[in-house]
């Protein structure tokens, strides 16, 4: 044990990338479902700790760089993992595998038993792509592993029950084409005029360039190419389709992670490299970001206000959720990015959870309609005080992780002297509010149909992780020293300049 | 156990009783003699060995964790939170009494999660009075909204649904957009939220953003009910009447009004308002609010809806006395969280023992009825005077202090509206005792089997409950000076 500790003990960046690499082929080659979520799950939870390791040693010893190959930087491939990445990746790999302790129960309604190791072995895939983009500290790997993750994402949409999840997925993959598109145009012109890759060595030759005409397009790309990947409004449209037609558990995996590692890449991008602070004028960008944001905030919320179905509610949901992180990029100081990281990782673990209550709902009542949710506060009382409970952090209820979120946000809009700003933030909380309490008064008031099958609470294995990230939104909603300690350190970093 | 201790576990205590129901849900009297049981230990908690402490000048508290830095929850009592603490816990007992005989006599459903809701709502409201800061107070403040609003919809109708969710739209609208921005902003300019004696903001904040900030506080304070944000509270006695009396006219609605004052002593500073006047529109809003309410309650046919609006005209008095920024008006403030307590939860709970005892709702309904009813009626007089603020009742002191307040403002304009609105009262208070003492009973009433001249009260848990706490008014009026002088350490 402790030879092999030493062996690996240097090359952790790596193994978050190979590991899933590698057990996504043997998931293939053992063609057994259960067998193939045994892998999964081992890659899964040794990457989880894996990710702790790291962000450890990022704590106690500072940035870690990992040469592949032992090509030195600038010219060989760089790994590159700080207080920020470290973080992400270790909210992506923790949602990774615990979102795959509810897998098993919930895909075996929804894909056929012969197919499911392919699922596990393209989530697999998906974990690779979304670690690589997290991990590397090269900007065209970001747009490889991005392609990765993507395209993965397609396939797993893909394979929801209705032929809608087909069309979602096409319309998916366009967008998502699209913005790749994107961000290689911009990382080609960045390389074009800077001659190189490395995102530090690129952040230092773009400040002696200066932003001449090429960098500002390239900026552009990238932050068009980002923005789909992120659902920026109004670039989103790919978003509630692909969340509500997906696997449930795709959805709650997805949505905990794709959206916030593409979060990760802009403002890697726009404070690392662009450095939109001190090298540029960021204020249009800023400007920009904001009213966006601002957008985002109102209508994903209001659109969720109407929507039947829960899913897609939750859906739209997140349009707005992202608006709050756009937003606390856009005031470009310490709270407010502050916030924007720290709701990465909040609303990570919140509508993850949530997304998750709607998997048990779906394997129970076989729907995520309104209508489905009926007397639910009685017939699945554990289900449901899930919901609740993440709900309420949605709206951002004080212990909740919501409400810290909430707080970093409204510190920078009001830092940054944006007073009618503040407001809104707080006015379109209360959207949240109405959004969910629909749904709790249907569980809790309205009467089951009559003659309704009689419903038993969803099987500990899917109560499980919902439970465990309900409950971190309650405990990460007091005791902040890890969320709001490393984004805040993370976010002092990107403000000062630092990679 | 030392004073700091005793502090964190009675706000805890309570959930000792939800324990206790939830184990005992099958038996309803080991279930109740659970919340008799913590009601009374919590009170001897409160009044035994936190009161003391603080009597003697000692301000025992304790922190719980840092939330994110600088925001703390910890609890710190002084003379406000203590007089709150010792309301809401006492009379917790006297309406977990009254609940039983209540919610029993009216075969309410759902008792278990009544009881447990409660106990948590208390919870809240002790977390509110002890809060150290304003981030604390925050906390509990929507604790309290949360855990009584499945108290609100209990009855699961079509209104009770419309009632909570304005209940919880006002009351949580306003605390998100307008309390948790004021927080915020006074963090930011002060770098603190804590509660300090002679207030955080002077020298931060000034001249009309502290006009701003103020408004901020007091329209974020939704269960103060300054109007226009009143209405949660008439639409939220469709709830059990226990809940009415002690959630809808002690607990939850004094929590906003003691959010206020609090935040006027410990944030602002009485010396910062007085000088700079930027609480004197917050006068003519609460002016207001109190005349206005008075001349709504005045219409209102349906007791407990007359009573809702008398509340909201009398929870504006408190913040009339914050707003005045005088000593006297503090104390006044402070006084009248007690005696408006004591007098109101007689109002309810003597409603609510019409209700069962006699199946009538509605003010005209009530004629003849204290002949069949005398010890209701008896408490229901009591209690209107302490209201009205005659002697020998304890709510005369805190209107004295008041009016004084007023008077050391020089506020002439907000004399006339306390002895307008004491008129008013009179006026929406009395009809409900002539009527029921002096008028004839309908010659058609329709339960004539019982006869119309003998006694035929309630249950006795449903009438006990109204005589001691109108008892308790006048014995108020006698030990008002204790109150004064344990408040008088608010103020210097």
């Amino acid at each position: 044990m402790e030879g092999l500790w030493a062996l690996i003990s240097d090359d952790l960046p790596a193994l978050q990338i190979a590991v899933p690499l590698l057990a996504a082929t043997l998931c293939v080659l053992i063609r057994r479902p259960t067998a193939a979520w045994a892998v999964a799950m081992v890659v899964a939870w040794s990457s989880f700790a894996n990710a702790g390791v790291l962000l450890h040693r990022v704590l106690t010893t500072g940035t870690i760089s990992y040469v592949e190959g032992g090509w030195p930087v600038p010219w060989g491939i760089e790994l590159r993992i700080d207080l920020l990445n470290a973080l992400v990746l270790l909210v992506v790999t923790g949602i990774c595998a615990i979102v795959l302790l509810a897998a098993p129960r919930s895909i075996d309604a929804e894909i056929p038993r012969d197919k499911q190791y392919l699922f596990y072995a393209v989530y697999l895939l998906c974990m690779t792509g979304l670690a690589g983009m997290t991990v590397t500290g090269d900007a065209f790997n970001i747009f490889v592993f991005l392609e990765i993750s993507s395209l993965s994402s397609y396939a797993l949409v893909s394979q929801g029950r209705t032929p809608r999840a087909l069309t979602a997925a096409i319309q998916y993959l366009v967008m998502g084409t699209i913005g790749g598109t994107f961000i290689l145009l911009g990382i080609g012109m960045l390389y074009m005029v800077t001659g190189t890759l490395n995102i530090v060595d690129l952040a230092n030759q773009l400040a002696l360039v200066g932003p001449n005409r090429t960098v500002m397009v390239a900026a552009a790309c990238i932050a068009m190419g980002v923005g789909i990947k992120l659902a920026v409004f109004p670039l989103h449209i790919w978003l509630p389709n692909a969340y509500t037609y997906a696997p449930a558990i795709v959805t709650a995996f997805i949505a905990a992670t794709s959206t916030k590692v593409a979060y990760y890449v802009l403002v890697r991008f726009a404070f690392s490299i662009f450095r939109i602070n001190q090298t540029f004028d960021g204020a249009h960008s800023s400007a920009i970001a904001m009213m966006l944001g601002i957008a985002a905030m109102f209508a994903g919320s209001l659109v969720a206000i109407y929507q039947d179905d829960v899913k897609r509610m939750l859906a739209y949901s997140s349009v707005a959720q992202i608006g709050y992180m756009i937003l606390g990029l856009s005031f470009a100081n310490e709270y407010g990015l502050t916030g924007g990281l720290v709701h990465l990782f909040n609303h990570a673990i919140m509508k993850c959870g949530l997304f998750l209550v709607l998997a048990c709902v779906l394997l129970r009542m076989g729907s995520t309609r309104l209508s489905a949710f009926a007397g639910l506060g009685r017939r699945m009382p554990l289900t449901f005080a899930a919901f609740v409970l993440g709900g309420l952090s949605l709206v951002g209820v004080p212990l909740t992780v919501g409400f810290v979120s909430k707080w970093y946000l409204v510190l920078g809009a009001l830092e940054a002297g944006l007073w009618p700003v503040a407001v809104l933030i707080l006015l379109s909380s209360i959207l949240a509010l109405v959004y969910i309490w629909r749904v709790v008064e249907v569980g809790y008031f309205k009467a089951p149909p009559e003659g309704a099958d009689a419903i038993t609470e969803a099987p500990f294995s899917m109560l499980l992780p919902t439970w465990i990230l309900i409950g971190s939104t309650l405990v990460f909603g007091v005791w902040t020293s890890l969320s709001v300690g490393v984004a805040s350190a993370a976010a002092r970093m990107l403000i000062g300049g630092g990679s | 156990m030392t004073a700091a201790t005793a502090v964190g576990l009675a706000v805890a205590w309570p959930l000792i009783a939800v324990a206790l129901i939830v184990v005992f849900q099958r038996w309803p009297n080991l279930r109740e003699a659970g919340t008799l049981l913590t009601g009374g230990s919590l009170f001897a908690i409160v009044a035994g060995v936190i009161l003391p402490e603080v009597e003697a000048g000692g301000r025992p508290g304790m922190v719980l964790c840092e939330v994110v830095p600088g925001l703390r929850l910890a609890f710190e009592v002084e003379p406000l939170g203590m007089i709150f603490g010792l309301v809401a816990s006492g009379l917790w007992i006297v309406t977990s009494f009254y609940s039983i005989g209540y919610m029993r006599g009216h075969h309410e459903k759902n008792q278990t999660r009544f009881y447990i809701c409660f106990a948590i709502a208390i919870s809240g409201a002790l977390g509110v009075a002890f809060a150290a800061n304003v981030f604390t107070l925050f906390v509990f403040y929507e604790l309290i909204t949360l855990s009584t609003f499945p108290l609100v919809t209990h009855s699961g109708t079509e209104e009770a649904r419309n009632a909570g969710r304005m209940y919880l739209g006002i009351l949580m609208g306003t605390s998100i957009a307008f309390l948790l921005l004021a927080m915020v902003w006074t963090w930011l300019a002060t770098g603190t939220t804590d509660f300090t004696p002679g207030g955080i903001l002077a020298g931060k904040v000034d001249g009309p953003q502290l006009m701003i900030l103020l408004a901020l506080y007091a329209f974020g304070t939704g269960k103060a009910a300054l109007m226009p944000f009143h209405r949660w509270l008439p639409a939220a006695m469709v709830a059990p009447t226990p809940v009415s009396a002690l959630l809808h006219a002690v607990a939850v609605v004094k929590a906003g009004v003691f959010t206020i004052l609090k935040v006027v002593v410990y944030v602002f500073g009485i010396d910062l308002l007085a000088t700079t006047g930027a609480g004197r529109w917050l006068t003519w809003v609460a002016a207001f609010t109190i005349i206005a309410a008075s001349c709504v309650a005045l219409g209102k046919d349906n007791l407990k809806a007359r009573l809702a609006y008398s509340t909201i005209s009398q929870l504006s008095y408190i913040v009339l006395g914050a707003a005045l920024a005088t000593s006297a008006g503090v104390i006044g403030g402070g006084m009248h969280i007690v005696m408006h307590a004591f007098g109101k939860i007689t109002l309810f709970f003597c409603a609510g023992a019409i209700m069962v005892g006699a199946h009538k709702t509605e003010v005209s309904e009530l004629d003849g009825l204290g002949r069949r009813m005398p010890f209701t009626f008896g408490a229901f007089l009591l209690g209107s005077l302490s209201v009205i603020g005659l002697p020998p009742m304890g709510g005369s002191w805190s209107k004295w202090f008041l009016m004084l307040s007023a008077a050391e403002a020089h506020q002439w304009v907000m004399m006339v509206v306390l002895m307008v609105s004491s008129l008013l009262s009179i006026g929406y208070l009395m009809p409900v005792v002539v009527r029921g003492f002096f008028r004839p009973a309908p010659a058609d009433a329709h339960d004539d089997r019982h006869s119309a001249t003998g006694i035929h009260e309630a249950p006795l848990l449903c009438v006990l409950p109204p005589v001691v706490t109108a008892v308790g008014g006048i014995v108020l009026f006698f030990y008002a000076g204790d109150i004064w002088s344990l408040l008088s350490g608010v103020v210097p």
